[in-house]
């Protein structure tokens, strides 16, 4: 139902320090000490402006909906430089300059049952934001972080900003989708390797493209697609083997399809359409398949993320000993074609940690989106 | 820059209702006199029909005068752009329809005559639709075609129809079972593909703005039954390496099928065949002057080769020693659509397609290329406009796809937006893109060689004025169309099956019900 505007709440939270260790090349804001060197470093903070940026686009609902933020640059800054006029969060402990400040504040946003919480900041500040609120509320991140994995970021400050207006504005090209939260590992980034996990699903707001003259019908979306994918799939998977389903919100429609929750964040494995090990590490997963029968073993996976990125990033448990022994003929990978199709450019990152790994799962790989219907896409080893 | 300024432009606006809501009971348009003795006696003209097949009940139709039914539809032929203004609606091929066609197509000779006649007293249509398929073969290099299609996504169907019945002559029907196509091939290929029971491999666009020949050699093999593919694409690019893409499909074992809905910039430069395709498509009612969108009904025309030949739809027009003759091909497929097709199109397409000649139609190419690229170069001065691939070098063919991101990242403004206010200034919206968008915001113009510099200028002219007011007042734009008949739509309810209603007696049943217990309330 189409809702009018008025009546409704917005939370600000802005994580000040996200982006100042990317400034000068320190991969990341996370830590006391990557803060300090970064500060020494001449890193000046953007986080802030960029989310006034954002609350412009607001201005026009100004009068409509009453807008929270906690004091001074964690939002009150911000709101003041685009023109808003918030409610400031009162009775908040003074900042500790770490995560904890972002997630008291979101707690209170929890408590005053905000319609929409925009967060400024990076993949470190969507995983504290979605460690508190889940899925209980939308959240959308204005990008000011260094590391953005996470598939709820704006793709700019302005666009973020006019997404939320939107849906604050009840118009009816908002709709709400899962996304994954995922996060790295800043240190081992720093000593050069990467490492991510997979931290939560969030609902996250997106503008659909508007309804055009009727030369092309609507596609139907990647939901009605790919849960008609997921059970296709589950009918044909031969009874004796193996099925290990990597992480995320496309692979639960194939445990769903199989009637089992299973792990939204893990790795699980299935066999004759039951879970038979939940949450499975590496070496769960080499002895599975140790033991495996004459049905073998096959792999299915899906781009975890915003960046495109099919092992190496999230699903690390689906290691490059797992893949080397499946084989690349025995993945499958299944990703809804509107989320192919915003990947610019056109290519699926692999980072498993073995170039030989790497170096095998890389050319074209055909990903299976609708029920009959596959694209073609280009998988290449991840470069930084 | 031109220096054209916008017109002026106000619609008439009647808020007048739907048809079924005028009239009232008893009211006719014509009263007719009583049966002669001879004709009562006959009977009722119901009783001829069998019992089950007759009405319970007369239906609803509303009960009018003739000149309220002429009144209330010239009211709402005001209240559209009339198709005769600027319309550069991308990938359609806007072109005019000239009177001449319209007059002759109203003939007896081509109005009155009934496909179930004796061909005998159908040779002079037969006659146009044989010289016209010399006209296409000549311009595709194909040894025959066939008009039953009515439409491009029905002549992209004949193709896979055809397809099915060549892998069944063949005996590979069920090894081959994939059709391969590209993401930005028009949406009908994938979805007959389907439709005729493939499987669908899509390709992605890559570096330079169409997929690699890797990603191509990645998708074929042994269930490979066909490639079907535009080229030009729809964002005016040319893969110029269609010539080995159709080797290694044929290498493969798969029929190559060229989608050439985007003829207009490469008619008469180059032949599908000679590209080594099995199959073409043309579509009339774009390309070769055949009225189209609201004007009237459509035909795909399907060529292929003379192997492939044998399994076109029946019946096939040939040539016999008297005259011409309706024939069925040896393995024919059946039927894509009832009799020939849409006949009359096809006269319209020889029509123009003699009016022009040769010489005509190779130099209309040429002009289409050129309008587009004086186009682009205009449109990219215009602020908050960029083009699709803008890396990509090199001059577009006949379109080229535009994007509004910047305009949208800048003011909030989309292209769905401005292209609702750029009715305001009288001039046809622009078609947008076919899903899915790899573009923000995108918008695909086509000039084609009908459109004076004049016409040009002007619809430019239109989106650097909207684009200004983008700028300027947001708000203006957002809240537009403001002088057109009806204001700005809420397309949701097109989403929405509670609500959505196209036929009346569905309307009643969703809004009606509703409106009347809120009326209660």
């Amino acid at each position: 139902m189409r809702r009018e505007a008025g009546g409704q709440k917005l939370g600000v939270v802005v994580n000040p320090i996200a982006g100042l260790g990317g400034r000068v090349g320190l991969k990341g804001t996370d830590g006391p000490e990557t803060l300090a060197r970064a500060r020494a470093l001449g890193a000046v903070p953007t986080a802030g402006p960029r989310c006034a940026l954002a609350l412009q686009s607001l201005a026009p609902l100004a009068d409509r909906i009453e807008i929270l933020v906690p004091p001074g640059p964690m939002g009150e800054e911000s709101a003041a430089a685009a023109g808003l006029r918030p409610r400031i969060l009162a009775g908040l402990p003074p900042p500790a300059g770490d995560g904890t400040d972002t997630r008291r504040a979101v707690a209170r946003f929890l408590e005053e049952k905000v319609d929409l919480l925009l967060f400024a900041g990076g993949d470190g500040t969507a995983r504290d934001v979605v460690g508190v609120v889940g899925t209980e509320i939308p959240i959308l991140g204005v990008p000011t972080g260094v590391k953005m994995h996470s598939a709820v970021f704006g793709t700019s400050p302005r666009a973020a900003g006019q997404t939320a207006a939107h849906l604050l504005a009840g118009e009816p090209v908002i709709r709400l989708r899962e996304a994954e939260v995922m996060d790295l590992d800043e240190e081992a980034l720093r000593q050069g390797r990467v490492s991510a996990s997979l931290y939560g699903i969030a609902r996250v707001p997106h503008a659909r493209g508007l309804v055009q003259a009727s030369k092309a019908g609507a596609r139907p979306d990647d939901e009605a697609a790919l849960d008609a994918l997921a059970r296709v799939i589950v009918r044909d998977w031969p009874a004796d083997r193996l099925m290990i389903l990597g992480c995320g919100t496309t692979t639960r429609r194939i445990r769903r399809a199989m009637g089992f929750e299973g792990t939204l964040l893990g790795v699980d494995v299935a066999l004759g359409g039951r879970l038979i090990a939940a949450d499975a590490n590496e070496a769960q997963l080499l002895r599975l398949l140790d033991r495996a029968g004459e049905g073998g073993a096959g792999i299915v996976a899906s781009v975890t993320g915003g960046q495109g990125f099919l092992f190496g990033r999230g699903n690390q448990q689906i290691s490059a000993e797992v893949i080397r022994r499946v084989g690349r003929d025995n993945i499958m990978v299944v990703t809804g074609a509107a989320k192919l199709a915003t990947l610019d450019p056109a290519v699926l990152h692999v980072d498993t940690g073995s170039a030989e790994v790497d170096a095998m799962l890389a050319g074209y790989m055909k990903i299976y989106t609708a029920p009959g219907q596959r694209m073609v896409m280009r998988v290449g080893a991840a470069t930084g | 820059m031109s220096d054209v300024t916008p017109r002026e432009y106000h619609q008439a606006r009647w808020n007048e209702p739907v048809v079924m809501e005028l009239g009232a009971p008893g009211r006719r348009g014509i009263t007719f006199a009583a049966p002669e003795a001879e004709v009562a006696a006959v009977g009722p003209a119901a009783e001829l029909l069998p019992p089950a097949m007759r009405r319970k009940a007369l239906p609803l139709l509303p009960e009018m005068t003739e000149h309220d039914t002429l009144r209330h539809y010239v009211r709402l032929s005001q209240q559209v752009l009339g198709m005769v203004g600027i319309s550069l609606f991308g990938t359609c091929t806007m072109k005019y329809n000239p009177r001449l066609s319209e007059a002759l197509g109203l003939r007896p000779q081509m109005a009155e005559i009934h496909p179930l006649q004796d061909p005998a007293t159908l040779q002079g249509l037969l006659e146009i639709v044989w010289n016209f398929e010399q006209i296409l073969k000549a311009l595709s290099g194909m040894d025959r075609f066939t008009f039953q299609a009515a439409g491009g996504a029905d002549a992209a169907y004949t193709h896979v129809c055809v397809t099915r019945g060549w892998l069944e002559a063949t005996g590979q029907l069920g090894q081959r079972d994939e059709i391969v196509t590209s993401i930005q091939a028009h949406p009908c290929n994938p979805a007959t593909a389907a439709a005729g029971g493939f499987k669908v491999i899509s390709l992605p666009l890559e570096e330079g703005g169409y997929p690699s020949i890797e990603a191509l050699k990645a998708a074929i093999g042994p269930r490979t039954a066909a490639l079907m593919i535009n080229n030009p694409d729809d964002m005016g690019i040319y893969n110029p390496h269609m010539k080995e893409w159709v080797r290694l499909v044929k290498e493969a074992g798969g029929l190559a099928f060229y989608d050439h809905a985007n003829f207009n910039g490469v008619m008469g430069k180059i032949r599908a065949r000679d590209l080594g395709f099995d199959a073409c498509m043309f579509m009339l009612h774009k390309t070769f002057g055949g009225p189209k969108g609201g004007g009237g009904p459509a035909t795909g025309a399907y060529g292929c080769t003379e192997e492939l030949a044998r399994f076109l739809p029946k019946p096939m027009v040939n040539k016999t020693a008297s005259g011409f003759a309706l024939d069925i091909p040896e393995k024919s497929v059946g039927k894509v659509r009832e009799f020939m097709g849409n006949l009359h199109i096809v006269m319209r397409a020889y029509a123009w397609a003699r009016g022009m000649g040769a010489d005509g139609i190779n130099e209309a190419s040429d002009i289409s290329v050129l309008a587009n690229n004086y186009m682009e170069k205009e449109l990219l001065a215009v602020r908050g406009v960029s083009k699709s691939h803008p890396d990509i070098g090199g001059p577009r063919m006949e379109m080229t796809r535009y994007s509004l991101g910047t305009l949208k990242e800048e003011t909030g403004i989309g292209v769905g937006e401005v292209a609702n206010r750029m009715t305001d200034y009288g001039v046809d919206a622009p078609w947008l893109a076919h899903e899915p968008w790899h573009f923000p915001e995108p918008f695909t113009p086509e000039a084609g060689e009908l459109w004076s510099k004049e016409d040009i200028d002007t619809w430019v002219a239109v989106v650097r004025k909207v684009c200004e007011e983008a700028y300027a007042n947001p708000d203006l734009v957002k809240s537009a169309p403001h002088n057109a008949a009806i204001g700005k739509v809420q397309g949701e309810g097109c989403e929405d099956p509670a609500r959505w209603a196209t036929t009346w007696r569905a309307y009643l049943r969703k809004h009606r019900a509703a409106s009347q217990q809120q009326a209660a309330e």
